[in-house]
Parts: structure tokens; sequence; C-alpha cells
């Protein structure tokens, strides 16, 4: 008997159960669509922050005071809180670092606050970002009017420049440029409106941002904390360099615990290094519910073997060696899982283009080929104790068999 | 009709067969000798645990004896593994049972061209010889029937054919009519004769008189022994 007949064999016996194929195969079906659906969400996620990322620009320096990856490195919150609070950040800094003309193109101080922003009778929760005209560089794009220019910045004038989703839920249809806005009990003039960023995750969305001038930003809350200096290098290939030499700067003045510099890509390494573990997590949640759906076929296939045992007797009454019996059998375990593992993988595909409506679901071939390589695997290890079993029935037995 | 000087197709020296119930040994067959030529239609009878049905089995070497020898064309199948008996039985042993073996949900074609798959032959012939089989049965308006769309005789017909696909050297029939109301019975009886005639060689254990008569010799098995031999 060549492999085509057996593989004919096992099809036939597929097809003339096909009610009871397809809920054996549902295990897997779901098995093979739940891993590659998670994995999906968790790549997607992956690029659309590297998208983000890359968008604001590679060749930005961040320096943030204490030391935020802490001891063991990687964020944490302690640190965090410690950081600003023990915050010796200056403006001074600031100049300093935009001395290195050699590596920097500018350098931007920024303060960020909560506050309240309201227009007429609608108030919302705002983020509101003090800094340089400079800004506008970082931020996608300009949908309405202007960033704030050097004159309004030096002069410290109250002019807001609104982020997309404040603008959207202040003023609806109105259209904000010009218009006066409160926060607090102090009038801003809005002279721009952000392009819509989206984003944001675990923390306030771009588009609940309002910039302002830090001096005025200074004044109206009675400060002069920088909580964030921003670095633009001139050029991509001197980022090395130009860390070495921020660091030195900040160096001179505070310990090296009281301030961190790290570039995008270390931030985006971080990122994506935790959202790799959430992705293997999640993948390997989904791969349990594979296994469930193996420990289905390999039920289903020993009451079939129990169920088929007159058919088994006859076949070895006829012939067929107790290896026929085996990979009949185990191919029929096999196909009913790789047909499942297809079947889930369709499902994943239609259901990642439904996710990809509302978030950045992304299907790697990856994750494909393992999630059907893994189904296959299943199937025949799965397959391997009821084909024995029914390889080793003797065929008196199994003739006689009620 | 069978002849004094053809071929021993079928040679059982002195075989044993004991097996297990439990803790309680039986003694299934007690020292069976035997020889059966080329176009012999025997006849086993005996009463119900006489061994005829152990006596079958060992014979068709579906199992193996427990002391003794059985050839078959002349060849020792003692020390046959089972992996070569399969091979023997795929090549020179037709099964008819009782109660048909039939595979469900499967056309009378592909029944009937169920033991050449085991034989490596392909698709194709397969069919064709499978065909060429009904037909010879009186079955080759129904190739494409399943069993449960066929009656009790055109199974067992379809079982005949089965048997016959492989031209083995010995076919075994197993109280062949036993499943079959008289009529299909009287059909399989003379399918049987008709084949006999033909020169084939069958070895049918039955326990109707009358349907023993048109086999051409026969023998009755009593306590694992034969009894009476003609």
């Amino acid at each position: 008997m060549n492999l085509k007949s057996t593989f004919l064999v096992a099809i036939k016996a597929i097809m003339v159960n096909k009610g009871r194929s397809f809920l054996t195969m549902l295990g897997v079906i779901i098995g093979v669509s739940s891993v590659v659906l998670l994995t999906s969400i968790g790549t997607g996620l992956q690029a659309y922050v590297t998208q983000q990322f890359e968008e604001l620009g590679s060749n930005n320096v961040i320096v943030f005071p204490g030391d935020i990856f802490g001891e063991g490195g990687g964020f944490s919150r302690e640190s965090q809180s410690n950081a600003l609070l023990n915050n010796k950040l200056k403006l001074s800094d600031v100049n300093d670092i935009e001395k290195l003309r050699e590596y920097v193109e500018f350098a931007l101080p920024m303060n960020t606050r909560s506050d309240k922003a309201s227009y007429r009778d609608e108030t919302k929760t705002i983020t509101v970002i003090g800094t340089h005209y400079q800004y506008d560089k970082f931020i996608t794009g300009i949908e309405k009017g202007r960033f704030f220019n050097k004159t309004e910045d030096q002069s410290a004038e109250r002019v807001v420049v609104l982020g997309w989703e404040i603008a959207d839920k202040l003023f609806g249809k109105i259209d904000p440029i010009g218009k006066k806005i409160k926060l607090g009990t102090q009038t801003f003039k809005v002279v721009g409106v952000a392009e819509k960023q989206g984003g944001g995750f675990g923390g306030p969305s771009f588009d609940t941002y309002v910039y302002m001038p830090l001096e005025t930003n200074f004044r109206i809350y009675d400060t002069n904390q920088i909580v964030e200096i921003m670095v633009r290098v001139r050029n991509k290939d001197q980022m090395p360099e130009a860390i070495k030499a921020i660091e030195q700067t900040m160096g001179k003045r505070l310990k090296d615990d009281e301030f961190s510099v790290f570039d995008q890509t270390e931030i985006l390494n971080t990122i994506n290094s935790i959202l790799g573990v959430l992705t293997a997590g999640l993948g390997g949640i989904a791969a349990i519910s594979l296994v469930v759906g193996g420990i289905g076929i390999m039920n289903i296939m020993l009451v079939s073997v129990t169920e088929r045992t007159r058919e088994i007797g006859l076949r070895k009454a006829l012939g067929a060696t107790p290896k026929q019996i085996l990979f009949q059998f185990l191919i029929e375990s096999a196909l009913l899982s790789i047909l499942g593992g297809l079947i889930g993988l369709l499902i994943a595909y239609l259901g990642s283009l439904a996710l990809q409506a509302v978030f950045p679901a992304k299907v790697t071939m990856g994750a494909i080929m393992l999630a059907f390589s893994v189904s296959a695997l299943v199937g025949v290890i799965f397959g391997v104790a009821p084909a024995r079993k029914a390889a080793n029935l003797s065929p008196i037995e199994a003739l006689r068999y009620e | 009709m069978p002849r004094k000087n053809a071929n021993i197709v079928l040679e059982l020296q002195d075989v044993t067969k004991e097996y297990l119930i439990g803790s309680q040994k039986i003694h299934a067959l007690n020292g069976i000798s035997l020889k059966v030529r080329e176009g012999d239609f025997l006849s086993v009878m005996g009463p119900s645990g006489s061994g005829k049905s152990t006596f079958l089995q060992v014979a068709s070497i579906l199992a193996t004896v427990s002391s003794g020898k059985i050839l078959i064309n002349g060849k020792d199948t003692s020390k046959y593994d089972e992996v070569a008996r399969a091979h023997l039985r795929n090549k020179e042993i037709g099964f008819i049972f009782q109660n048909f073996n039939l595979l469900p949900k499967t056309s009378a074609l592909e029944n009937v061209a169920l033991p050449l798959v085991y034989a490596g032959i392909d698709e194709a012939t397969r069919l064709e010889m499978a065909k060429d089989m009904l037909e010879k049965v009186g079955l080759g308006d129904r190739l494409h029937n399943t069993p449960a769309q066929l009656s009790g005789g055109q199974q067992q017909r379809v079982a005949v054919a089965r048997a016959l696909i492989n031209n083995p050297a010995i076919i075994f029939a197993d109280e062949p009519t036993g499943n079959l109301d008289s009529k299909s019975g009287k059909e399989v009886e003379k399918i049987l004769g008709k084949l006999s005639k033909e020169g084939k060689t069958i070895i049918m254990v039955t326990h109707e008189p009358t349907i023993a008569k048109i086999a051409t010799s026969h023998i009755e098995i009593h306590d694992g022994k034969i009894k009476h031999e003609s």
C-alpha cells in the first residue's frame, strides 16, 4: 500500500464523519487562530510603536532627571517618581547642551503638568507642555493655524497649540484658531491645532496635549521646573558621540544618578522587549489551547479505533500489516489537525483584517509557520497512541468484536 | 472436481492450539492433520465449541498454532511473523465471513478492491479488476452501492467477489449462509458450487448439513479432533 492510498483512506474516513471530524478539529482551529491572532496583536503593537518613534525622528536624545533606568535596567515606576521629586535639571543645562555645536542642532527644555482647559461650557483634562518654538519639529504636523513662533516664545505670550482631540472636544465644528480658551483663570489664544497622532499607550494621548511657550508655562504655574530636555542631534551617525558629549556636559554639574541620557532606540528597544515578552506570553497561553485541541484529537481517535475495531480486523485479515494500520490512523489524525490548522489560519487572517479597523494587528509569516507546524506536530504526537492501539489489535479479536 | 494427484495447497501436520481464558487452559485443537488438494471443496462441521472456528483461524493463518505445522503451497508458515503472515494472507487466502464484514459507507467496488490496496496495485487497475469481479457475481449494476443499500445476499456476493479478487490459493468461508434467508442462502450456495466447479479450493465451516452437501469432501471436528472424514 503506497502513501497515496493511505492518504485517500484517511481522507475518506474524515469525510465519512464530517460532523465529528469538524468537532474534533475545533480544538485545533481555536488553538491556531488564537495563537496567530494574539501574536498578531503583539507584533502589530511593536510595528506601530516603532513607526511612531521613527516618525518623531531617530536623531533625538532625551535627558531625564534621575536614574530612570533604575538599578536593574528597565523602567521602574519607583525610580521614575523619585527622579521627578529630586529633579535637579536646570534651564542652564539646556544652554550647556546647546553649546555642543558640533553635534547638537538644538535642545528644548520641557515642562509638563496636568490641567483643565475650558471653552465656553466645555471642560477637558489636558497635559500642558511648556517648551520652545522648535518643538514643532517633534510633532507630526499642524492641521490648522501654526505652532507658536519665536517672538511669541521669547516674549512669553499667552498662546497655545491644541492637540487634535482637545480641539475636537472643546470646539467641535467651530474653527478654534484665534479663539480664547481658559486654563484655570488664565486666558489663552489658540494659534494652532496639531495633527491627529493617536497612540500614547498606557499614558495620556499626544492628542490631549496643549503646547505653550516655556516662559508662559513658568509664569502661570509659578515654577521653573524642567522635567525633560529634548535634544536634536545634527547627524544620525553621530548619535553615540553626541550622547557621550551630553553625558559629559551634564556630569560636570550633576552626579551620575541625578540624570539619564538616552536616545529613542533605547526607549524603543525597552518597549519592544516588553511587547516581545507580552507577545510570547499571549502566544504561550493560546498554545495551551492547541495542546488541549491535540488531546481532543487523541480522544476522538481512540474512540474511532474502538468503533472501527472490525474494520481494522478485516483490513488485517485481508493483508494489512501493523505498520500500514499505524500509518492509516496516524495520517488520519495528522490530516485532521493540519486541516484544523488551515481553517484556524483562515479565521485568524480574517480576524486580523477585522481587528485592523481598530487596532494595528499584524499577522507575521513566523507566527503562521509556527502555529501550523505545531498543529501538525500535535496531530502526529497525539495520533501515536490511538494508531498504536489500532496496529496492535489482533485480527481475530477485532473481527469478533461487536 | 478434486483430483487425487492434484497439488496439495494446504497441509496441517499434527496441529494443536491452546489458549487461556482467565487462568483456564483451553485445548481447542488436539492434533489435527489434514491435506487439502487444489480444487477440493471441504466442508468442516461440528457442534459449537468443537474447535471448528479455531481450525478456520489457524488454517487461514489468522492465528498461530501452538504446535505442529501448517504448509500453504508447500511453504511452512509456522516460523512466519505477523508481517509475513499478512502478506501471505493477502496473496493466497480469500475470506468469506458469516456477517459479510464489508466496510460501511464504502461502495461495493471499493470493498471488493480492498485486498488489492494491500497488494500494492494502483487504483485504476484495482477498480477495473473489482468491476470485472462484481460483474462475475452478478452485481455489475450495483458497483457504487454501499452495503446499506444492498440486500444480505447481495452483500455476501460482494464479499465473495472480494475473496476472489486476489486469485487466492484457498478460499475460507465461515458460515457463509448463516446470516441469510433461505433464498439468498441458495444464491450464495450456487455461486460457491460454481466456483468449486471452476477449480477453486474452498474450505467452508458450517453447521447446516444441507449446505455441507455441496462440498466434495467433509470432515467433522469434535473436541479439537477430526472425527469423521469422507
